[in-house]
């Protein structure tokens, strides 16, 4: 898996976000490179959402901090509305940056405790300048009322005065007051109840519709994403492993790793037969990722090439891209699962290794 | 794994009922906490039974009071806590409150232990993860250095930790999320327990990892023969893994049954609602969810009626009147809910339908599109 490459971009005019060889490396603390995120492309058109999964440390947040500039990529290409915004900075950035907005994971932290929410919600209009103050107030009070709480109580409360729901809904109104083109949610419910998460996730999916806004929606829970997705980009240890339509991914996984993730998801059904765990261990070291396939050391289809030639993202299945030099095909779902030859398979690749 | 559990009997009352076929009996439990606004009610009234090897999943939201249960089972419910007269906890026949705090220690670890949601909390920082271990193998169990580090070593290996010599001398933070639950696991199965006790043991971790860890809780019990109560507020998580559930909302059980009936004959409103809340991977992408309306009380003072009819699609004038017991239904003794309306009965359609075609419910709430009979 996990390859650069970027045949899964589209070539449309509608495009509204376009990242290309995207790479984020941090430097540890002894001077060692961290690779968070190595050469991942993707692209948004107007209206989609496209929806980012993979285990923890898989660099989907640092691809949504990278694309926000918070803080700019090693290297790559981000274009929105066909400007490229890497590397722009000072006041170019902060033009781009009202186009362009994000929602936090937890909702509490990310709202300053000591200011009032209409404050917060406000503090976008007046960085941005030449808004009247009226029209702030007016501005503010409507979109308060639009995330569905009562502009006259919650206007004047402090954030330690709602739940985390209520939070979230905040954080909603002061990224969407700004009119963004682009809304990026990193985990926006995963700190939240099943009731509220569902509740956060009806708002996003109506302010989608409304600003027809093309959002990049970030979550580990793959039920979430593909709810609210259109088309899921599947990524690890900093690559993509496939991107395709949010309705077939997961019906048809073509990629080892979707495979696997599906697999783990717990059913809300008795009947269901639970699996062996289809992965076993964690996920390597992004210190020294592992050579060719980054995915090798856990996938039970791994041979011998996986560990000298990294996979590039092809087409695979028509409008179905996945890195992997042995792709699943589309009956793939009916076989047992992973681990009857996962032994077998580990030897072999072990040998390899060695 | 060892079988070195001491009994603690001298002081402590057996009841002459010992002889029952519930391994742990909670009764009328009620833990009220005192706060600035007022004695909040995080455990209301709770019965439960548990049978020795027999797993219970406890489900609820935030606040629903499944943690505040645990701890009191626990015995580590914080100092503002208080546990009304008329409480009853019984594990193996012995009532827990008659245990007195020198005791406790006893108890954890050998008769009761627990894992924790956070796994990096749970564990001491500045301690190695095989110090932490022998130290309690030492105390409860009175192995020699050596004999506690090769225990140690064969617990770390038992909960599936490569390398379990290497990870002795490691500190918790050099281990990933689910490696160090793992390491707590290993401690918390470490003098066998008779009960574990799991409190969002999965949460803070990933799928592929959750799955992992659900599996090794799965076949410690089935190899140890010790009962479980799995506390989650993820219903995908205890639907294959329990033999009874029971459905908690605002310091209440407000359903209990057996873990298949439960999801094919539900009863209760709030039960169908939590389900019917969970995003699917089998539905297409955008289907809207079916969420529920508001967010959990915090209860301080109650008023008559049922805690969840101002969210509740089938609440009538009845439920925000009278507050509904844990009644068993009528064709399965040991499936009980507490609603006046239950779904799958006649009552329970009709109320449900009424409100439908009104669009609001008796408690004032409108009804959501998409609630259906």
């Amino acid at each position: 898996m996990a390859g650069s490459g970027t045949a899964h971009l589209r070539d449309e005019d509608d495009i509204v976000l376009s990242v290309r060889n995207l790479t984020v490396e941090y430097v540890g603390s002894r001077g060692e490179r961290v690779f968070a995120v190595s050469d991942v492309s993707f692209d948004a058109r107007r209206g989609e959402t496209i929806g980012l999964v993979g285990e923890s440390g898989c660099g989907k947040s640092s691809v949504a901090k990278a694309v926000m500039q918070l803080p700019a990529p090693t290297s790559g290409s981000i274009v929105l509305e066909g400007a490229e915004i890497a590397g722009v900075k000072g006041a170019a950035l902060r033009r781009q940056r009202r186009k362009l907005q994000m929602i936090f994971q937890d909702p509490i932290s990310s709202l300053n405790p000591l200011r009032k929410v209409k404050d917060i919600i406000a503090e976008g209009l007046r960085v941005q300048g030449g808004t009247s103050k009226k029209e702030v107030a007016a501005r503010v009070q409507s979109m308060i009322e639009r995330v569905g709480l009562d502009p006259d109580t919650a206007a004047d409360r402090r954030p330690h005065e709602f739940s985390g729901g209520q939070c979230q809904r905040i954080s909603i109104a002061r990224a969407m007051v700004l009119d963004p083109e682009v809304l990026i949610c990193d985990e926006p419910v995963s700190a939240l109840d099943v009731s509220v998460q569902a509740q956060i996730m009806n708002l996003l999916e109506e302010m989608k519709e409304r600003y027809q806004l093309t959002m990049v929606f970030i979550a580990h829970d793959l039920a979430v994403v593909k709810n609210l997705s259109d088309r899921i980009v599947v990524m690890y240890l900093g690559k993509v492993c496939e991107v395709a339509d949010a309705d077939d991914l997961f019906a048809s996984p073509a990629h080892p790793y979707t495979r696997a993730l599906a697999q783990s998801i717990p059913e809300p059904d008795p009947e269901a037969q639970i699996q062996e765990a289809a992965l076993s261990g964690d996920l390597p070291s992004p210190l020294n990722p592992p050579t060719g396939c980054r995915f090798r050391t856990r996938c039970p289809l791994a041979q011998e090439i996986c560990a000298t030639d990294e996979p590039e993202v092809r087409e695979v299945r028509p409008g179905r891209f996945a890195a992997c030099h042995f792709p699943l095909d589309e009956s793939a779902t009916d076989e047992p699962p992973l681990d009857a030859s996962a032994d077998l398979d580990h030897s072999a690749e072990r040998a390899v290794v060695a | 794994m060892s079988t070195g559990t001491e009994p603690y009997v001298d002081d402590v009352v057996v009841d002459d009922a010992g002889q029952q076929e519930s391994f742990l009996e909670v009764e009328n439990l009620r833990v009220w906490f005192g706060t600035p606004r007022g004695m909040v009610r995080a455990v209301d009234g709770v019965d439960l039974q548990l049978r020795k090897g027999e797993t219970l999943g406890v489900v609820g939201e935030s606040g629903s009071g499944k943690s505040v249960l645990s701890r009191a089972i626990m015995k580590i419910l914080a100092p503002n806590a208080r546990v009304l007269d008329g409480s009853r906890i019984r594990l193996d026949g012995v009532d827990l409150a008659t245990v007195n705090p020198k005791k406790n220690r006893h108890l954890w670890g050998v008769d009761l232990s627990m894992v924790f949601q956070d796994p990096m909390t749970s564990l001491t920082p500045v301690i190695t993860v095989g110090k932490q271990l022998t130290e309690t193998l030492r105390y409860h169990l009175d192995l020699d250095a050596k004999a506690a580090r090769a225990e140690a070593v064969r617990l770390l290996r038992l909960v599936g930790i490569p390398e379990p010599e290497k990870r002795f001398d490691q500190y918790p933070h050099e281990l990933s999320g689910g490696m160090r639950q793992r390491v707590t696991i290993a401690l918390a199965i470490s003098c066998s327990p008779k009960l574990l006790i799991a409190d969002e043991p999965t949460t803070a971790l990933d799928v592929t990892v959750q799955h992992q860890i659900l599996n090794l809780l799965r076949d410690l019990q089935a190899s140890s023969g010790m009962s479980m109560i799995l506390i989650t507020h993820d219903l995908g998580v205890v639907a294959g893994r329990t033999d009874n559930i029971a459905v908690m909302y605002a310091g209440r059980v407000v359903e209990m049954a057996p873990t298949r009936r439960l999801f094919s004959h539900m009863r209760h409103p709030y039960t169908r609602a939590l389900i019917d809340a969970i995003p699917k991977l089998d539905h297409p992408s955008h289907t809207r969810l079916a969420s529920i309306p508001g967010r959990p009380p915090t209860i301080v003072d109650p008023p008559p009626g049922c805690s969840f009819a101002a969210r509740c699609p089938s609440a009538q004038d009845r439920c925000t009147k009278e507050t509904p017991t844990l009644v068993t239904t009528p064709d399965s003794e040991r499936h009980s809910a507490a609603c006046f309306f239950p779904l799958g009965t006649p009552e329970g359609d009709v109320a449900r339908r009424r409100n439908i075609e009104a669009g609001v419910t008796a408690a004032g709430t409108p009804v959501l599109s998409g609630v259906t009979v």
